[in-house]
């Protein structure tokens, strides 16, 4: 049996004890929610908190605010099952509770949360992996060794984003919020990624996630499509998030593209936006947007499926995802 | 003496009906007690420390810091256990912990026993062994190039296992009669059984110096006769019992190295110990598919008629033997049993890698060729422009015939379950019709039910089965198989319900234990229903005599006119006059004494003389016909398997809905296999596994399996119990190549390997879109030297099944 | 023998209908203290890391994976495992209908399967096929093919909701 290492428990009931827990616990300490990321983690050794220090209990948490006019908070603990059911996000903001529904497994998602999610450790097959079979490569650099074995001349980690929502919220210019004993700050979704696989957050450790702000709809529309083996179980080996602003007369406002599952942290693909915005949104732009994110997209060989399949995919994904929003 | 199967054409009120099983309740209650399940007092758990590297010899291990690590009782290494051990006679190349050489990624080198497996953890990772690393041999190829370092010093040569080259008949006359000569390539990847349960054991050294192991194996015998042999021990003084399989697909069915230490640590500790496996270690128990590299060359009349066969196998072995040797003649046993193949040769070679070993899994080493095969001949029919139906159906194997390569076929329902689903799936309307990304496949197959010779040469029953019939009306049917959710407890209380007219949940059925029941080899080979069945009913039919004998007596009725049904014996002429069951027990043993009867089972002979001839043989053979429907994503190469079709030959079946359960779980497997199961290592970083987890190994969901649509043809065989034929494994073969062969109805690529990842399948998408071969997969074999082959001439030829004695080229050789 | 210092905690909740009070190791999951620490091996385990549900059990009518979930977690809240499915009135519809049908092949993925379908039927008492399907699609089984499965979640459903119903021929016999 798969068993955890022994940790101090701690439980919170507010975000101020939360923070100050962490604050008292030291470098050694992590934040739970649901534990579908950290507890494997920790059974395999990869993340060996000496204190965990649990969020879920935390009622403002599980707080869902607002609407599409006004825009809507989330708290952080809320499950994602709440996040696919909630009438409202699924009447305003589709694309949160579609992506949310193609997360792992409907038992997996009545534990998980949103903000663990988001904060998902970055993934990869070289990295997620008990102890006894790290051993048997000499570890990587994200965890007890030196190298990254999926690009051994890297300096840095390339332990791939893995979360649905995250592109997700990118591509709709959400922004959370991040509260310690000290600070109190919202950062853009976009600002809260970093591409290296280690670091892969502009967050302090003593950081502690509790909302997310969506932003009034304003008639931007989303989608997200995932790419995977299987219909459930299995994390994004990419993941497109789109966003489009149309004008009445059929010219694109804005747009966002974001691709998930191909780097460290969620890319946006810039060029393909600069390619759609106020330019007619048809067949021809869609196919020039698809082409910037293939040219962007770096899948490396840590995840399932061969890696150049995977870059190939970015052209039918991307298209069929802005063709749904035509 | 024709064998009494139970048949005697009279209704039946058991036997073809869909009774739950006799362990249903258990299951869906949470009773069934598994052996992780097993907890006693003091008892230890165990934990195995195993090689991080694929090849080297072990210079020194060091364990004191684990034996002063507080809450290790017992910490072991290899030389105390120095015997060697495997599933085959020829292959004993097993040690329970490795001594000088680890020789792949997960080899045992150490095992500790402690309090709690916190502390086990622990302890092992104190132990500090010193490796001399040796190059490592990754694949088929390097195995058959590198001849030094040897992973095994024995074998064929340097690092291949067994060469086998087997000649029916004048091939080559046959292919000069052959209006058309294929060959084709096919690599069939490597996959595992993934059963839900991980592998566990508990081993027991009790207070009289007897040793009891619980382990969740699917071959309690073979179990009982390693650890005997392991550790010095007479026999009689081990017990093993197999607990409920958790899933077995074969998976567990060689004696393994976690068994023997458990025992070794309960005799050296005085205490019970216990291991549970993680999942990552049964992927290095695996045994499972081997990856095989294949080569067919078939003649053909214009019409499709075979004239000839060669076909070529190499086998990936892994590190140790296992049942490899059976494998690799499995590869090449199965071709004739379905077309009428006049003139066949096979030769098939395994090698060692330093991978975890390869073995059965569920169509154990016919999956492979199979699914050659039937592309193949989907190729050959589209050369000639026949129907893929049509070839298949007019040159079946004829029923009750011998084999080019001296198999006795018995009944052969293949005809039937073609119909079946040539009608079902509106074959002829849809085949090359379905338009672009759409398409429809078909494949055949055949497998045995039970080998027709025993893992170890003797002349003893393949299965016994005893039964104890108790005054108060209960019975008692013991037997050494083993259920691992196919359901076998429950065939034997239905069996000896019907035979004994009474409901089969008045028996009480106790297996899989060596000191209480008869043996039964296992439950591998598809065996299982008509060898313990066959016994059953002959155990059941002698307690019935001697019950009739007694109720003759008592109501003065010819014993030929007494009934058994409904728990009662009576006079058929005149059904209200009798006694209860319970009664006619009570008479039965106030006339014999206590009642007790023993039934048991034995193959019928082969017609096979030649060297090799082991492999193939069968009481009976079942016959299963699919198709598979698909849809092609052309631009992602993604394929998705909307519905299968599938007959099955099941001669008889038992109960239906048992056999249904098998057939679906069958094409399940196949499709896994078909799509994306696959073991896989990096060469380039140690030979690890690239993936030993339950996320990242795919098996199919929910959301990937196909509908399915089945149909049963019963024919009875003669050799079965009440003509029962296997349906475990046999309809697992057709899947896979049937839905490749959709795929190339799809989208007019051929996919010669499995699994057909999407990957696969746009490469090849691809490649016909730029005018290369629509096709992906391996383009050659090997060219290894073959030994000279055994030449046997077929029946048709008036072979008597010996082969041409060899004329000595070197005196004194 | 060294001293080891070992701490148990100490907590109450209930389970299958019973307060209960148990003490433990504070790391250990849900799943290790209903199998090692109350006897309740009904609850079974294939990876302990959330990759394949056996191990499934309901809190507080929720399924969740035991394996991920702390002992501690549960402390005053309502546990379900698959000893509680049954009443003293007999099996639930679902372990009727799994055992008729043969749901359950070598059963070690059943007590999932049949806590995750009791909670879709409460929820939703005439699912659909692609609703059964989605539902179930966080337990892997490896010997039925989920088609027994479905069947009995079908026919299961359809006795709760009062109908008086058999399996279909097909099911049980095959097609004709």
């Amino acid at each position: 049996m798969m068993r955890l290492p022994k940790f101090d428990y701690r439980v919170a009931k507010k975000v101020s004890d939360a923070v100050k827990m962490m604050n008292d616990a030291g470098t050694d300490a992590m934040f739970v929610a649901g534990g579908t990321d950290l507890y494997p983690n920790m059974k395999r050794r990869q993340q060996t908190p000496k204190t965990v220090i649990s969020v879920a209990r935390i009622r403002d948490l599980h707080a869902i605010k607002g609407d599409g006019k006004s825009g809507m908070m989330i708290g952080a603990s809320v499950s994602l099952t709440e996040i696919c059911e909630h009438p409202i996000i699924n009447r305003d903001y589709p694309v949160l509770a579609n992506a949310a529904r193609l997360i792992s497994t409907p038992i997996l998602r009545n534990m998980g949360t949103i903000g663990g999610n988001l904060l998902l450790d970055t993934r990869c097959n070289y990295y997620d992996q008990n102890f006894e079979w790290r051993r048997g490569i000499n570890f990587c650099m994200k965890k007890d060794g030196e190298i990254c074995w999926v690009a051994p001349s890297s300096p840095k980690c390339w332990a791939v984003q893995s979360s649905d929502l995250a592109p997700v919220i990118v591509a709709l210019g959400a922004r959370v919020r991040l509260v310690s004993s000290v600070t109190d700050r919202l950062v853009d979704a976009a600002g809260l990624y970093n591409s290296d696989g280690i670091n892969y957050l502009h967050k302090m450790p003593g950081e502690l996630l509790t909302e997310i702000y969506l932003p009034p709809v304003n008639g931007t529309r989303a989608v997200y499509k995932k790419l995977r083996r299987r219909g459930s179980f299995d994390f994004p080996v990419l993941g497109v998030a789109a966003a489009i602003d149309v004008a009445c007369d059929g010219t694109i406002n804005d747009a966002k593209l974001i691709l998930g599952g191909v780097a460290p942290a969620p890319i946006e693909v810039k060029e393909a936006e600069e390619l759609l915005i106020g330019q007619p949104f048809d067949e021809e732009r869609i196919q020039a947007a698809a082409e910037a994110a293939y040219v962007k997209a770096r899948p490396l060989d840590n995840t399932d499926f061969v890696m150049g399949w995977r870059k190939q995919m970015t052209r039918p994904f991307v298209v069929r995802a802005l063709e749904e929003l035509i | 003496m024709a064998m009494n199967n139970g048949n005697n054409g009279k209704s039946k009120r058991v036997i073809g009906k869909p009774f739950r099983k006799v362990d249903a309740r258990a299951k869906c209650t949470g009773q069934t007690r598994f052996a992780d399940d097993i907890a006693l007092p003091r008892m230890l758990f165990c934990k195995m420390l195993r090689s991080p590297v694929p090849h080297a010899l072990i210079k020194s291990i060091d364990t004191s810091k684990a034996e002063r690590l507080p809450g290790v009782v017992a910490v072991l290494t290899g030389k105390e256990l120095p015997i060697p051990y495997g599933i085959l006679p020829v292959s004993q190349d097993e040690h329970a912990l490795c001594i000088d050489k680890v020789r792949f990624i997960g080899d045992p080198v150490a095992a500790v026993a402690a309090i709690d497996e916190d502390t086990a953890f622990d302890a092992i990772n104190l132990i500090e062994v010193e490796y001399e690393p040796l190059e490592k041999i990754a694949t088929i190829e390097e195995a058959l190039t590198i001849q030094e370092p040897r992973i095994h010093d024995y074998g064929a040569e340097g690092n291949v296992h067994k060469k086998v080259s087997l000649e029916f008949g004048d091939i080559e006359a046959g292919f000069a009669e052959a209006d058309l000569v294929r060959e084709d390539v096919f690599f069939y990847e490597g996959n595992t059984h993934l059963p839900l349960e991980q592998h566990a054991a508990v081993a027991h050294f009790d207070a009289d110096n007897k040793l009891t192991l619980w382990s969740s194996t699917q071959t309690p015998h073979y179990v009982h006769r390693a650890l005997a042999k392991v550790l010095e021990m007479p026999a009689s003084h081990i017990r093993v019992i197999a607990t409920p399989n958790g899933g077995g697909f074969g998976g567990k069915s060689d004696p393994f190295n976690h068994e023997i230490v458990v025992a070794k640590l309960a005799m050296i500790t005085g205490r019970p110990v216990k291991i549970t496996l993680t999942r990552e270690e049964v992927f290095y128990c695996h045994r499972g598919r081997h990856p095989v590299l294949m080569w067919v060359k078939t003649g053909v009349k214009r019409d499709g008629a075979i004239t000839a066969m060669h076909f070529r196998s190499f086998l990936d072995g892994g590190a140790y033997g296992s049942y490899g040797v059976a494998s690799t003649f499995y590869t090449g046993a199965l071709q004739t049993v379905t077309y009428n193949v006049p003139r066949y040769k096979f030769e098939g070679a395994r090698v060692f890698t330093n991978k975890p070993p390869c073995g059965p899994k569920r169509g154990h080493g016919t999956p492979q060729p199979r699914f050659a095969l039937e592309v193949h001949l989907d190729k050959i029919a589209e050369e000639l422009g026949i129907d893929p139906v049509d070839i298949r159906r007019r040159h079946l194997v004829p029923p009750h015939s011998i084999t080019a390569n001296y198999l006795r076929i018995g009944t052969m329902g293949l005809d039937k379950c073609i119909d079946k689903i040539v009608e079902a799936s509106d074959w002829k309307k849809k085949f090359r019709q379905l338009g672009y990304g759409k398409g429809i496949g078909l494949a055949c197959s055949s497998y045995i039910c039970g080998a027709g010779l025993p893992i170890y040469w003797n002349n003893m029953p393949h299965s016994g089965v005893q039964l104890r019939l108790d005054r108060q009306g209960g019975v008692c049917v013991m037997c050494g198989s083993t259920d691992i959710g196919q359901g076998s407890d429950s065939i034997l209380a239905y069996i000896i319900a019907e035979v004994l007219g009474i409901d089969p949940f008045d028996i009480r059925v106790v297996t899989a234990d060596t000191d209480l029941t008869p043996v039964d080899l296992g439950s591998y080979s598809s065996r299982v229903t008509l060898m313990t069945g066959n016994a059953a009913v002959q155990a059941a039919e002698r307690a019935k005599e001697l019950l009739a004998k007694a109720v003759a007596e008592k109501l003065d009725v010819p014993a030929d006119n007494l009934a058994f049904a409904d728990r009662r014996v009576f006079d058929v002429e005149n059904p209200e006059y009798g006694v209860t069951f319970a009664e006619a027990i009570q008479l039965a043993e106030s006339k014999f004494g206590t009642i007790g009867t023993v039934g048991s089972y034995t193959p019928p002979r082969s017609p096979g003389r030649y060297k090799g001839a082991g492999v193939g043989p069968s009481p009976a053979y079942s016959y299963s016909a699919a198709v598979a429907e698909v849809d092609v994503d052309a631009d992602t190469g993604i394929v998705t398997v909307e519905r299968v079709w599938i007959a099955h030959d099941i001669g008889q079946s038992i109960n239906p809905a048992l056999v249904m359960g098998q057939v679906e779980g069958s094409v399940y497997m196949g499709l896994g296999e078909a799509l994306m199961e696959e073991m896989a290592y990096r060469a380039n970083r140690n030979l690890v596994h690239k993936f030993p987890s339950m996320l990242e190994y795919k098996s199919p969901t929910t959301l990937e399996m196909c509908d399915v649509k089945t149909f049963l043809i019963e024919d009875p065989d003669p050799n079965g119990p009440f003509g029962a034929k296997e349906v475990g494994q046999g309809p697992l073969l057709p899947v896979p190549p049937a839905v490749v062969n959709a795929i190339y109805d799809a989208v007019g690529v051929r996919i010669d390997e499995v699994p057909a990842t999407p990957e696969k399948v746009l490469a090849a998408i691809r490649a016909k879109a730029q005018g290369k071969e629509a096709r992906y997969g391996p383009r050659s074999v090997p060219d290894i030297a073959w030994p000279e082959p055994i030449k046997v001439p077929t029946p048709a030829e008036g072979g008597d099944g010996k082969e041409i004695p060899r004329v000595a080229v070197h005196a004194g050789e | 023998m060294a001293k080891r210092k070992k701490e148990k905690v100490h907590i109450q909740f209930t389970v299958n209908g019973e307060a209960v009070e148990v003490a433990f190791a504070p790391h250990k999951t849900l799943l290790e203290v209903l199998r090692e620490d109350m006897g309740l091996t009904g609850t079974k385990h294939g990876c302990e890391l959330g990759e394949c549900g056996v191990c499934t059990v309901l809190v507080d009518g929720q399924p969740v994976l035991s394996c991920l979930l702390l002992g501690l977690d549960v402390e005053a809240r309502e546990v379900t495992t698959i000893e509680g499915v049954a009443t003293a009135e007999g099996l639930h519809p679902l372990q009727e209908t799994f055992a008729d049908l043969g749901a359950a092949q070598c059963g070690y993925c059943t007590p999932g399967f049949i806590l995750v379908a009791k909670e879709l039927l409460e929820k939703n008492p005439a699912p659909s096929r692609d609703e059964i399907k989605e539902a179930l699609a966080g337990n892997l089984c490896r010997c039925t093919g989920y088609i027994k499965i479905y069947e009995a979640v079908e026919l299961a459903a359809a006795r709760m909701r009062g109908e008086q119903v058999e399996p279909a021929r097909e099911i049980v016999y095959g097609y004709e």
